[in-house]
């Protein structure tokens, strides 16, 4: 598959000393949703602006459809559109002239179906003579996305797309997204909602103090990283763990009613038939048997405390 | 040349005057008439023709300057300042436009904003004195070329501020005084050596003169002189610009 965004050796390190990106290298596949998610202050936004030609980088190359972002701008940035994390608008305008402006600024000539169908995709077609002022948060991050579709991008960067929305407009958001995914539209979105990347993402990328940590395809990630655990409901509590169960390193949560035993589902052995048979030899019963997987969040928060140790 | 980008960013600044234009226009148009009706009527009736010219005439030059400079250093400085002020300037920095293009839609507009309420002024002044004009070519070329130099010089200014303080400085604490100062209301012929020596050093005295030139043919300094110091302020102002572009001086971390 081709690579739309190509990143390597990319570094950052800002007057004052502060080192945003150590080293990043990147590619993008053209046509996916990629997740990057990190803590505050992990380097996201600085590593988006900075293929959106917001920050200069240190040292390092960033390429956009073949072009590169500093020699070939021009070229480079007619293929992105960026969603800020902020909602900076001018509040005076409205949203049609807004629209009609940025078309203008990357130097597409006027296309009023164009951006009538991009309005009505996200139901912002009655609003387009309201001002920016009159318009809630929600409707106001629609602009944005409004604005950055209007020039036909071929790659789309969501800085914190749902970040302070409410549940209808992050379902809007998401499906909108599933939309211009179909349309062969890249998307790669920042985002604090593991949920959110669960969800969108093909692939997840994890950023913590400049470094991107991994790149994986979703699912693998989340199979290889994930633990699964079998939760076993106790006919009768238990005030501790019996010492010959042991080697099975259990755990017991709901004041002793349930017995937990985390596995490697890869593994060429699991244990769960042996530690069936044990329970039985120890006198155990139980009502009911489940089983669970980590979700990414977990994966997330595994990862970045490992980072840190 | 990405000419729809800087079409865009030309009409979205003048549409900003379009929002504004009662205020816009009706407050330089009632000061200068102000300036009339002091200056030119009750103080300028008890003064002396100067170089052969009624005072009421010999000050609408300088007036048309001084709205010239003020719009056009304030328009500028606003046009770049609020889009940083409001974070929408993310979206100029990340489109596929060169500096020069960026320059020519936001100074083309804000030099046409200043352009045009020139013009208002002089056509208000019309209506209280009379108005020759020798030179009329010359006159446009002074009024463009103040206009454009002026709007580069508020660009600067507005990238180099970070507070609304900072934008008001220069146009209040700078340029009001030295255009008051810079033989506005009076030839520095009229001034003791000494001082004509030193207002030899604003360079308004340069700007005022020439375009006074360009009305009644008469000019307190070298014409040719005012048109060097013009341009080498233009020169000065590009290349501060280009800079402030090349090494994202408050505009790119």
């Amino acid at each position: 598959m081709r690579h739309i965004i190509e990143i390597d050796g990319l570094t950052k390190t800002y007057v004052g000393g502060f080192e945003a990106l150590k080293e990043i290298s990147l590619q993008v596949r053209q046509g996916e949703i990629l997740a990057l998610l990190g803590p505050n202050g992990a380097g996201k936004t600085t590593l988006i602006s900075i293929v959106c030609g917001l920050v200069r980088p240190g040292s390092g190359s960033v390429r956009v459809g073949g072009h590169d972002v500093i020699a070939d701008f021009r070229k480079a940035r007619s293929l992105i559109g960026l969603v800020p994390q902020e909602l900076p608008t001018d509040i005076y305008e409205n949203v049609w002239n807004m629209l009609r402006f940025s078309r203008g600024l990357f130097g597409r000539k006027p296309d009023a179906a164009h951006l009538e169908g991009v309005l009505r995709s996200l139901s912002l077609w009655e609003r387009r003579q309201s001002k920016m002022f009159t318009l809630s948060g929600g409707m106001k991050r629609r602009v944005l996305i409004a604005k950055a579709l209007a020039h036909e991008p071929e790659v789309l960067f969501l800085d914190e797309p749902t970040a302070g929305v409410d549940v209808e407009l992050r379902q809007d958001m998401w499906r909108l997204i599933r939309d211009l995914k179909d349309k062969g539209v890249t998307i790669i979105l920042t985002t604090h909602y593991i949920e959110e990347a669960e969800q969108m993402a093909d692939r997840i990328g994890i950023i913590d103090h400049g470094e991107l940590m991994l790149v994986q395809d979703k699912q693998r990630l989340m199979s290889e990283l994930g633990r699964k655990q079998l939760e076993l409901h106790l006919q009768d509590p238990l005030a501790a763990v019996p010492s010959a169960l042991a080697a099975y390193r259990l755990e017991l949560a709901h004041d002793g009613r349930d017995l937990v035993y985390t596995y490697d589902s890869h593994a060429s052995r699991t244990g769960i038939t042996a530690l069936l048979r044990d329970l039985g030899e120890a006198g155990i019963r139980f009502s009911d048997v489940r089983t669970r997987q980590s979700s990414l969040e977990e994966i997330f928060v595994d990862l970045i405390r490992k980072q840190r140790r | 040349m990405n000419v729809h980008a800087i079409l865009a960013i030309y009409r979205f600044e003048m549409a900003r005057m379009g929002r504004t234009l009662f205020q816009s226009i009706a407050a330089p148009v009632l000061s200068t008439s102000l300036y009339f009706i002091v200056f030119g009527a009750a103080i300028g009736s008890r003064i002396a023709e100067i170089d052969g010219v009624s005072y009421g005439s010999f000050i609408v030059p300088g007036l048309i300057m001084l709205t010239l400079l003020t719009e056009s250093v304030s328009n500028a400085s606003f046009g770049i300042y609020f889009p940083k002020y409001a974070g929408t300037i993310y979206e100029v920095l990340s489109a596929p436009v060169s500096f020069v293009e960026i320059l020519a839609g936001f100074v083309g507009a804000a030099a046409t904003k200043s352009i045009v309420l020139g013009i208002v002024i002089l056509a208000t002044a019309s209506l209280f004195v009379d108005i020759d004009i020798l030179h009329p070519w010359w006159m446009a070329g002074f009024l463009v070329l103040t206009a454009v130099t002026f709007s580069l010089f508020g660009f600067v200014l507005g990238i180099w501020a970070d507070s609304w303080e900072k934008l008001a400085f220069v146009p209040t604490l700078i340029i009001t005084p030295l255009t008051f100062l810079g033989g506005t209301f009076y030839s520095i012929n009229v001034l003791p050596p000494f001082w004509q020596t030193v207002m030899l050093f604003n360079p308004v005295v340069y700007l005022v003169s020439a375009f006074r030139w360009s009305f009644y043919g008469n000019a307190d300094v070298s014409v040719a002189l005012s048109l060097a110091m013009t341009c080498g302020f233009l020169l000065a102002c590009l290349v501060t610009v280009w800079a402030i572009f090349r090494t994202g001086y408050r505009l790119k971390p």
